[in-house]
């Protein structure tokens, strides 16, 4: 397996090629445009000539002698009748021709000028320029030398060269022709060249001009037999028989003498088939397609783009020894583990060394053969491969496997199956941050989809309505423990986006905390061991006693997985902000406070254990590690849906009844509304409406129109919500933070609201008017988009319009904002890839320039930040003063709104508008 | 060309132009050499300012510049005066 290295690259020199240069690597001389004669054998000197190579598998190659795989692959070459111009050369031959003396060919500069800029070439590298420097000095050199009249050496008048796109140069109106491009080029002395950044050993202009084309081996562009028997060629190869059979043409017109006019539109057409054969998609000039119409794949269209060799095929590469299936939950796992299927697990291996140690256990392994049968109902890893020591690969089957057992000896490496604790990398695309692949240990199970625990969706922005996820198994031991100390999802419970647990409670595992702990319910035996089943915590502590009967509180058995000397003071989410806390005696039970590893009151909810704000789980990462957290997280799943189980918990469509009493109030409020916006409309027209400082009259009217109509929604959302109680399953959810907001309640009970688009009110449709139901110019409430209904009393068929409208904008902006992010994402990537940080606290590039001299300017290291700040001074003072401090500290006042509740609130949008399977391709960007 | 001075331009950073002495202390305290540093144009704004202030300033020198910073309220970086290239 580990090959030792015998040649190491000193360096990579990047060169043009000379026509000598391609006559000489030639193996053969290419003239005849046919590939195949009628027996079906190349012909020699042809574009398929047996000295270019083979590619059927027998033969030998007449160049080297060497059989299909073995040989690489010559070049030959095709002798141009007439030179041409490489188009990817035509911006380096323009700069030349501009700042070349056009009768003497020296630079257009004097000594002193060239001595100057020779000299500030030289000086780029004694201050760390790199190649971006030295492309900038040789551009202001050749500026500077093209700008001349007249030439400093013979006194020439100069005159004015202009592209004519893409290969054509003009000379003051006068055509020039590729022969006198070359001529000119060739008169340019080699130390009139560093001046503009031009090595004249490496490159010599005229080189820049084709003589000679290099037509690439057969390897390179291998011929294909179709089933029906028919030989199907290579666009390389098609291409060039273009570029023989009219260098054929022009040749013969050529030494014929044909009449200059013919000659010369050969010439040009040769110039468009190397042109094409170098890049199909040159501005300017049509594609050369195939018969079909298709257009042809030449040589830059192989190398460009996403689908090119480089970033399709040397950046990124298909994989061995990986797995992708669809994914589903599974709470009782651990947040570092996921579930294999036995089937992917009996296809993915895991090499083992043999050693004295382990040759017993291995030899049993293999024994098994290659699909063991279950013993005792469970999982039993077999052996695919073993490998001898003479590099041999043997399959097992059921009937060699007792024979190979026996001859296996240290040093053979079994490839056995993969079985539990195994460790493998687990990912979720669009591969965003560095926690959307982490290392998780195996666990194989029945059924067909890899599950995982459900605190780690959001790291990997998954959910389960079909998404599938890639695994790979890790091959060597050194890959393992570094996944393992560096990828495994403990370790990544902090997010490096803001200071805090990306990991964390989501959904019901937060309506299941709040259950367990909302107001300390009790809790029965016989529910007590329902919920702590399976979970390693503290002891129980004494019961209450209520009527003989035994009773624990919800609190006591979340204190349960606490650890003992844990202690926090905030406010959960179900807070609602009064003017003055009551802290202790608050009577909604929002105010936490854990002493001892003893939650002694409040509510835990999102803000306790939730992804993204959860502050308990925050506390146990930064204090206790992330072995602690993992154990806490592993037990709160377990307990939460333990507790959710017990107490049930359910949510329909009636959860948002409200009286008819209320619905009435709400009408009259909205009809309110829309009655002021009337008249503010009708004030309009009669010009008595008063004109707001920095707006036009219509702009006054419509902000004093949103205004009254958010004020009528906001009303009517508050009418609804004091008929909806904390003892509604749907106001659970959204004030603990599980699921759902206030906004998405009110607009289900009480009224949907104002229709927008670009934040203004519906107006585009019709003339004057977005419906015909309406009158043209009608400004009212209704006209412009106010629904007035709720999602559960339905909209009018007007009402329902309006909503499409915007929901219209909300998609296209989802689907906008993504595929323009993405790019973004991309090219910030590629900026920013090579940049380290050094042991001296140095940000670097791989040319060990600095870019920052202190990481972040202030050496903080975002993940182990609290939200951004390196020290959290509130806990802090906490820890030192004790209970004194919630004194001092202004608890939960302080940033509560930070980043992280940004980021959530914008995923979850994302996902409710089930954009996820975007593609986010933006295509060729290089 | 009017007399404004760039550097006296909220959005600007105060630019100091580094004594020889200085330049070495910050060098050896680094511990790197002067190619390693980000660089300036000859022809920046800011260095046609301290060119008023302290005469012609020549290729190689060090530019010592005051950022306000999110994260650490002031902070200092360096950069190297290079060549200018006329655009």
């Amino acid at each position: 397996m580990m090959r030792g290295v015998s040649k190491r690259i000193g360096s990579i020199r990047f060169a043009t090629i000379s026509p000598d240069e391609i006559r000489r690597m030639s193996a053969t001389k290419v003239i005849t445009a046919d590939t195949y004669d009628d027996d079906g054998f190349p012909i020699d000197m042809g574009l398929m000539d047996p000295h270019l190579g083979v590619i059927e598998p027998g033969l030998r190659c007449k160049t080297c002698g060497n059989k299909v795989d073995e040989c690489p692959g010559h070049f030959g070459h095709i002798d141009l009748a007439m030179p041409v111009i490489h188009v990817g050369m035509v911006r380096e031959l323009k700069k030349l021709l501009e700042s070349t003396c056009r009768s003497c060919g020296r630079l257009l500069m004097t000594k002193e000028e060239a001595a100057e800029a020779s000299e500030a070439m030289d000086a780029v590298d004694d201050l760390g320029g790199d190649y971006i420097d030295y492309r900038l000095m040789a551009r202001a050199a050749a500026r500077g030398a093209s700008k001349k009249e007249f030439c400093p050496h013979c006194g020439q008048p100069q005159e004015k060269i202009t592209l004519d796109k893409p290969t054509t140069f003009r000379e003051g109106g006068h055509k020039l022709t590729p022969k006198e491009v070359r001529e000119r080029l060739e008169r340019i002395p080699d130390e009139d060249l560093p001046p503009l950044g031009i090595n004249p050993e490496t490159c010599r202009p005229e080189w820049m001009v084709l003589t000679a084309l290099a037509v690439p081996p057969v390897t390179v562009r291998p011929s294909i037999t179709l089933e029906s028997g028919d030989r199907s060629e290579d666009d390389l190869t098609h291409k060039m028989v273009d570029v023989l059979r009219i260098n054929q043409r022009l040749r013969e017109n050529r030494d014929a003498g044909a009449p200059q006019l013919i000659v010369e539109d050969l010439w040009e057409l040769l110039q468009y088939h190397v042109t094409t054969y170098f890049d199909n998609q040159t501005s300017g000039i049509p594609p050369a397609r195939h018969r079909s119409g298709r257009p042809l794949k030449t040589l830059v269209q192989r190398l460009k783009g996403k689908e090119g060799r480089f970033r399709s095929n040397l950046s990124g590469k298909r994989v061995n020894f990986s797995a992708r299936t669809v994914i589903s939950p599974d709470p009782t796992l651990s947040i570092n583990e996921v579930g294999v299927p036995f089937e992917a697990a009996r296809e993915l291996t895991v090499p083992v060394h043999v050693t004295p140690g382990n040759v017993e256990n291995l030899r049993q392994m293999i024994l098994n053969g290659n699909t063991p049968e279950f013993r005792d109902g469970k999982y039993v890893p077999g052996v695919n491969y073993v490998i001898r020591t003479d590099g041999r690969r043997v399959r097992i089957t059921d009937r060699n496997s007792e024979l190979i057992s026996e001859s296996l000896e240290p040093g053979y490496v079994v490839e056995r199956h993969l079985m539990d604790n195994d460790v493998v990398l687990f990912n979720r695309q669009p591969s965003l941050h560095r926690m959307s692949m982490m290392a998780h240990t195996v666990r194989v199970m029945p059924a067909k989809t890899f599950r995982f625990n459900l605190c780690v969706c959001p790291p990997y922005n998954a959910d389960f309505d079909g998404d599938e996820m890639n695994l790979h198994v890790l091959q060597s031991d050194e890959a393992r423990a570094e996944a393992l100390i560096l990828m495994r999802v403990q370790e990544h419970i902090m997010s490096p986006r803001f200071g805090g647990p990306i990991i964390g409670a989501i959904h019901d595992h937060i309506t299941g905390t709040y259950l367990l702990t909302h107001q300390n319910p009790l809790f029965t035996k016989q529910q007590v061991l329902d919920v702590l089943t399976n979970i390693n915590h503290r002891p129980l502590p004494e019961p209450h006693i209520i009527d003989g009967k035994e009773y624990w509180g919800g609190h006591e058995l979340f204190s349960l997985i606490l650890p003992e000397d844990l202690r926090m003071t905030f406010k959960a989410s179900i807070c609602q902000n009064c003017p003055t806390c009551k802290k202790e005696d608050c009577e909604l039970d929002a105010f936490v406070k854990v002493r001892h590893g003893i939650l002694v009151q409040g509510t835990i909810d999102e803000k306790g254990v939730g992804s993204f704000k959860g502050k308990i789980l925050d506390k146990i990462t930064r204090d206790y590690g992330s072995e602690k957290a993992r154990e806490f997280l592993d037990n709160v799943t377990k307990m939460a849906i333990g507790a959710i189980m017990v107490k049930g918990f359910t949510t329909g469509i009636d959860d948002e009844d409200i009286p008819a009493e209320a619905t009435a109030q709400i009408n009259d409020a909205l009809s309110d509304a829309i009655k002021k916006v009337s008249d503010l409309v009708a004030a309009y027209h009669e010009g008595i409406l008063e004109q707001m400082p920095g707006r036009t009259l219509d702009e006054t009217l419509e902000v004093e129109v949103m205004k009254v109509l958010g004020r009528a929604r906001d009303e009517a959302g508050q009418i609804a919500g004091r008929h909806l109680g904390m003892d509604n399953s749907a106001v659970i959810m959204a004030r603990s933070g599980a699921r759902g907001s206030m906004l998405n309640l009110s607009q289900m009970a009480g009224c949907i609201g104002q229709q927008a688009v670009r934040g203004e009110r519906l107006s585009r449709g019709y003339w004057n008017r977005t419906l015909p139901h309406f009158r043209k110019g009608d400004l009212g409430a209704e006209a412009k988009g106010f629904v007035k209904n709720s999602y559960k009393s339905g909209l009018t068929p007007t009402e329902f319009f309006f909503h499409a409208m915007g929901g219209r904008e909300g998609l296209v902006d989802t689907a906008v904002r993504t595929s323009r992010s993405g790019y973004m994402q991309r090219r910030l990537i590629s900026a920013l890839e090579d940049l380290k940080l050094k042991q001296d606290g140095t940000v670097r590039n791989t040319a060990d320039t600095i870019i920052q001299i202190h990481y972040g300017e202030d050496g903080i290291d975002p993940t182990r930040s609290v939200s951004g700040d390196a020290v959290d001074v509130d806990d802090v003072l906490s820890e030192v003063l004790g209970d004194e401090a919630d004194l001092l500290t202004r608890i939960g006042e302080t940033r509560q709104v930070g980043y992280a509740t940004v980021e959530k609130d914008l995923m979850e949008t994302m996902e409710e508008e089930e954009f996820e399977e975007l593609d986010y391709d933006m295509g060729g960007d290089d | 060309m009017s007399d404004f001075n760039v550097l006296t331009h909220n959005l600007i950073p105060e630019h100091h132009l580094m004594s020889e002495d200085e330049a070495q202390q910050m060098l050896s305290e680094l511990n790197i050499t002067r190619d390693q540093l980000p660089k300036i144009r000859k022809g920046d704004a800011c260095i046609k300012v301290l060119e008023r202030i302290h005469g012609p300033i020549e290729e190689g020198r060090i530019i010592r510049i005051v950022r306000k910073s999110d994260t650490a309220e002031s902070f200092e970086v360096y950069r190297l005066v290079i060549k200018d290239v006329k655009r």
